[in-house]
């Protein structure tokens, strides 16, 4: 039997899950006010998955950067790949909000995506 | 000539675009939204992280594809909005009515508007360093957390390599998480309470998920450099916040970024002569967040400041109904605003104590009130296992049991109308903590 | 190696100042600046009053220049166009058994020639300002006391300087003086990288001088040791100040002086000639010439020794920014003005400390003269005395306002919200005669980013209009010159500078 304490990261209320594991990995969550505090605990504590939001550089834009996201979690463990794949991406203006910047980052099958419009610059 | 307008809205950040939005909706289409920056959405602009948007559109988003939304909605009404443009005056007419709105930009110069109702949507801005009174020499790379943001978010730059932050606000978490990814290296936050300021979802996932330290009860007390910042000296504190002698540690760093709280900024509604609140630099709003001057609206983080902007869009969306409400009834004549003691008279004073630092509104005019009122408030220090209360005068009116409160995250309860007035006006409502009842 | 007439060593109130006097004349002047910009020393980093002239003991040299410095202000103020108001001084008394001390100052104020002094009962003082303490029993009051930009004072006498001729040569470090055989001066430099030369290294740099007059502020005994056999010893004494909110610059408007006692020489409160509130200095006697740190026992005693002299000093809440700076202490306590007995055409103006700033247009006339005596220099004919500020909107009435957006639309383009500065006034100031290239600059010229929120919400803004109109990328523009840059490079310049921490956020309180 394990004992784990979790915050959940799901919404800004911050939960805090406690999870009791038993000896056949069976996971139980207590504390979560919503079913994805639930789901939650049990990736966190499996797979954590993480969205991750940065930045790449823009051509003819009215800024010089626009904001991104991956579209899903990926591992939390690739992060840093994900960051070094967009280490030199450039997109040319316009660009607009859901526009794919990169496709299936660092082999995890999830696109970068716009998350800003950027005007070309006049 | 004067221009002349229904309701002026001063601010384009998620308030004004959601007090514009809501009061186009309710029926006053003669609006103007008055945007200082060259596009609108305010702050949101920078905040490129996500966890937006949970609350109003049940999905995560980032702050620029949450600033769309309402965006969006604006341009679909055709709500009216000026960009770059700045609101240099505010005051009122002679005969106290009508609000004189003076606005300057680049391409219209001086314009002058004459506007019946105005809302306040101007946001905050971050305690600097000078405010914070941080003894050293004062070079260059000490930010506080939102310019290091604009910074990286939107010009692309670097503001350091080697950071130490200050305060644990959540501009100042979001900050390590992303100098972090960006490429510097993050070695603390420091947090002058024993407490975190911001939202405990951000420590997990911006700190801990980097292993950046969190020291608790730390502060500076020396700044390094005389060109560019080249280290911090950092000390515990007291129960008094007073550093103890002894234990000093220097960091090298290049970079110290402030995230030591958030002020409203009411400067403007100083001018127009709106009472402020002294606990929250915030103006003091009745249930339909009208300040102390009839026709005069505020919301969002120039009223109060938040922690979640889905909770300053409700709030913004409120104040836009009720500034819609105020322009049709100056058109029936039905408002014509109360002599003080007449105004007084039926109100219901909102008091907090044990432990509440304030609630927004703080006034509750029955014969105004909707069938539901949120009120919302933050404590002074972290709880557990408490119950937060409400009276009527000596009256329970609410018992809510309540695992954690801390000052970092704002609270809210909803009053049902009926609820205050079971048993007649009530000259107080009341809102405190107590220990849990078995 | 380049011969010049004259060069002056520093480009403070009083190089700037000398500067300006010797335009005047038909003469080759050339001003050496270690920093950046003017006024980057003592100069920017003081109390900013004009004196009346009751403190210094009459005979002094103090006494002479701070009378003189008084009474040559209001004309000056509106020949250059910088702010100046005369507000008036008290000089309050806390105890019956001192005011034997106030009648000295009165009578020393009499004898120095300061006009309209007058001592009044502590009802009379709070009868003139509301908020001076219930415990000051009596004070001494000054009315030609008065207050000054010393920046703008300092920027507008170096730039009347410059339209008249004079050449400023910034990030210019003057390393060795030496006197010449032949007679004159050599000068040893070394040029530091800036965007003013556009060098990428340091240069060095030779100069001959007929005069070098050594205006150097707290490092003027370096350069007098240099060239003369009888030292001076200067010891930089440190003074830290808070500035308050303009929601406060009201709550006095003279400037309230404390009457010294045995615990120390007071701290002053006095509104500056912006609308804040001003508190300040202490007095510590350092060995660093060039360390303006505040310390937190500093900034305290400032707070509560400057609170002894009203009701209730509004600090808690509306303290915007607190520094230090550091005054030319000589030894002998007094201005050293004078050609060395044995440097001829070496001249000194050392040991320029409080009140400094107000006798710095009668010592630029001084050494202007002695300048003169040496060399017989002609007065020019087409000398332009009068020089006109950047405009001001937020002090512009609307109509004002009007006048100006229509010459220049960016007059309505605020930059600095909390100070109301427009792009307009930002290029201005980096276009001027001496135009600023480093954020603090701005700031000194049009108060950019002076304001409650310290430059928050307008660091970038400044950063990209000084990088557009000084022609370099933002990357370039420093706080204040030298390594004080405030970028540092690109996103994701450097990998792996962080690795994921294995917790995997479990075990969280």
């Amino acid at each position: 039997m394990e004992h784990k304490e979790l915050i959940c990261i799901n919404c800004p209320m911050g939960c805090m899950l406690s999870v009791d594991i038993d000896d056949n990995g069976e996971m139980k969550v207590s504390g979560n006010n919503c079913p994805r505090g639930d789901v939650y605990a049990r990736k966190e504590l499996t797979n954590p998955t993480r969205i991750v939001t940065s930045i790449v550089n823009v051509t003819e834009g009215e800024l010089p950067v626009v904001s991104v996201k991956t579209k899903e979690d990926i591992p939390k463990d690739k992060i840093d790949e994900v960051i070094a794949a967009l280490k030199g991406v450039t997109v040319e203006a316009p660009v607009l909000i859901g526009e794919v910047v990169l496709d299936d980052v660092a082999g995890t099958g999830v696109d970068v995506i716009a998350t800003k419009n950027v005007n070309r610059k006049h | 000539m004067n221009k002349h307008v229904s309701i002026l809205i001063i601010g384009g950040g998620p308030a004004g675009l959601a007090a514009g939005v809501a009061a186009h909706k309710a029926g006053v289409h003669d609006i103007l939204i008055v945007e200082r920056d060259i596009r609108l959405g305010g702050i949101l602009n920078q905040c490129i992280h996500n966890g937006f948007g949970l609350h109003t559109f049940k999905e995560e988003l980032t702050g620029p594809e949450y600033a769309d939304r309402y965006i969006k909605q604006v341009e679909e009404l055709k709500v009216p909005y000026r960009l770059a443009t700045i609101v240099t005056d505010l005051k009122l007419s002679d005969d106290g009515h009508t609000k004189i709105v003076t606005t300057m930009d680049e391409e219209g110069g001086l314009t002058v508007y004459e506007a019946d109702a105005v809302v306040l949507a101007m946001g905050c801005r971050e305690r600097a360093r000078g405010a914070l009174n941080i003894p050293g020499e004062r070079p260059a790379g000490i930010y506080t957390a939102g310019t290091a943001q604009y910074f990286v978010n939107l010009e692309g730059r670097m503001p350091g390599r080697e950071v130490v932050i200050l305060g644990s606000g959540d501009i100042g978490l979001i900050m390590a998480r992303r100098m972090t990814l960006e490429g510097a290296s993050v070695k603390l936050v420091a947090e002058l309470q024993p407490y975190s300021g911001g939202l405990k979802r951000n420590i997990v996932q911006c700190l801990d998920d980097y292993g950046i330290p969190l020291m608790l009860s730390h502060t500076v007390v020396k700044i390094h450099g005389e060109k560019r910042l080249t280290g911090v000296t950092i000390a515990e504190v007291d129960d008094h916040l007073s550093p103890i002698p002894g234990t000093e540690q220097y960091y090298d760093c290049d970079t110290l970024l402030l995230s030591c709280g958030l002020l409203p900024e009411n400067e403007l509604s100083g001018q127009l002569g709106v009472t402020l609140s002294p606990v929250t630099s915030g103006a003091v709003v009745n249930e339909s967040l009208e300040t102390s001057i009839p026709g005069v609206f505020s919301c969002g983080n120039v009223l109060h400041v938040h922690d979640l902007v889905d909770y300053v869009s409700e709030e913004a969306s409120a104040a836009g109904n009720h500034a819609a409400e105020y322009i049709k009834e100056i058109s029936e004549g039905v408002n014509v605003p109360d002599s003080d003691d007449k105004a007084a008279e039926g109100r219901v004073i909102v008091v907090t104590d044990g432990g509440v630092r304030y609630s927004v509104p703080s006034i509750l005019r029955p014969d105004h009130m909707a069938d539901l009122t949120t009120i919302r408030f933050r404590v002074g220090a972290v709880f557990k296992d408490v119950d937060v209360v409400t009276y009527a005068d000596d009256r329970e009116v609410m018992r809510i049991h309540k695992r954690v409160m801390a000052p970092g995250e704002m609270e809210q309860t909803v009053l049902r109308k009926t609820d205050l007035l079971k048993e007649g006006t009530p000259s107080t409502y009341r809102i405190t903590i107590e220990n849990k009842q078995s | 190696m380049q011969s010049r007439q004259i060069v002056i060593i520093g480009a403070g109130v009083v190089g700037a100042s000398i500067a300006r006097e010797l335009s005047k004349r038909e003469a080759d002047v050339l001003v050496l600046e270690r920093a950046t910009d003017v006024c980057e020393g003592t100069s920017k980093a003081n109390s900013g009053i004009v004196h009346s002239g009751y403190d210094a003991k009459p005979g002094t040299m103090k006494a002479k220049f701070n009378i003189e410095g008084s009474r040559l202000m209001p004309e000056l103020s509106k020949e250059l166009d910088f702010p100046f108001k005369n507000n008036g001084s008290l000089i309050l008394c806390f105890d019956e058994a001192d005011r034997n001390k106030l009648n000295e100052l009165l009578e020393r104020g009499n004898k120095n020639g300061v006009e309209g002094l007058k001592i009044l009962s502590g009802d009379e003082v709070r009868a003139m300002e509301p908020n001076v303490s219930d415990s000051v029993v009596a004070a001494l009051y000054a009315p030609t006391g008065g207050i000054v930009d010393p920046f703008l004072l300092n920027v507008a006498m170096a730039e009347n300087a410059a339209v008249n001729g004079v050449e400023f040569s910034f990030d210019t470090e003057v390393t060795k003086v030496a006197k010449c055989s032949e007679g004159g001066y050599e000068i040893k430099a070394v040029r530091h990288p800036s965007i003013r030369n556009g060098q990428e290294e340091d240069a060095d740099c030779e100069i001959h001088a007929d005069i070098v007059i050594n205006a150097a502020g707290v490092y003027a005994d370096k350069f007098h040791n240099m060239v003369s056999e009888s030292k001076i010893h200067i010891t930089p004494r440190k003074g830290e100040y808070c500035l308050l909110d303009k929601k406060v610059g009201g709550y006095v408007s003279a400037t309230l002086f404390q009457l010294p006692t045995a615990k120390g020489k007071g701290v002053l409160v006095t509104p500056t000639v912006h609308g804040n509130l001003m508190v300040g200095p202490t007095a510590t006697d350092v060995e660093d010439h060039d360390m303006t740190d505040t310390s937190a026992e500093g900034l305290n005693s400032v707070i509560s020794t400057g609170g002894l002299s009203v009701k209730a000093l509004p600090s808690r809440g509306n303290i915007i920014t607190s520094f230090a700076g550091l005054r030319a202490h000589e030894d002998g306590g007094d201005f050293i003005i004078k050609e060395v007995n044995d440097a001829p055409g070496f001249i000194d103006a050392a040991g320029i400390e409080s009140p400094g700033l107000t006798a710095a247009p009668a010592i630029g006339k001084y050494v202007a003269e002695l300048t003169d005596g040496i060399l017989g220099l002609k007065m020019k004919r087409d000398f332009e005395s009068v020089r006109k500020g950047i405009p001001c909107i937020s002090l512009a009435d609307q109509a004002k306002r009007e006048e100006l957006i229509a010459k220049n639309p960016l007059y309505a383009k605020v930059i600095c919200r909390c100070e109301l500065v427009t792009e307009g006034e930002i290029v201005d100031a980096i276009h001027g005669p001496i135009g600023a290239v480093t954020l603090d600059g701005v700031k000194r010229r049009v108060r950019a980013g002076m304001g409650r929120c310290q430059a928050g919400f307008c660091t970038p803004k400044q950063v990209n209009i000084l990088a557009r109109e000084l022609g370099v990328d933002i990357s370039r523009i420093t706080k204040k010159g030298g390594d004080s840059v405030l970028l540092t490079g690109f996103p994701k310049e450097e990998p792996g500078a962080w690795v994921t921490s294995p917790k995997g956020g479990a075990d969280h309180e």
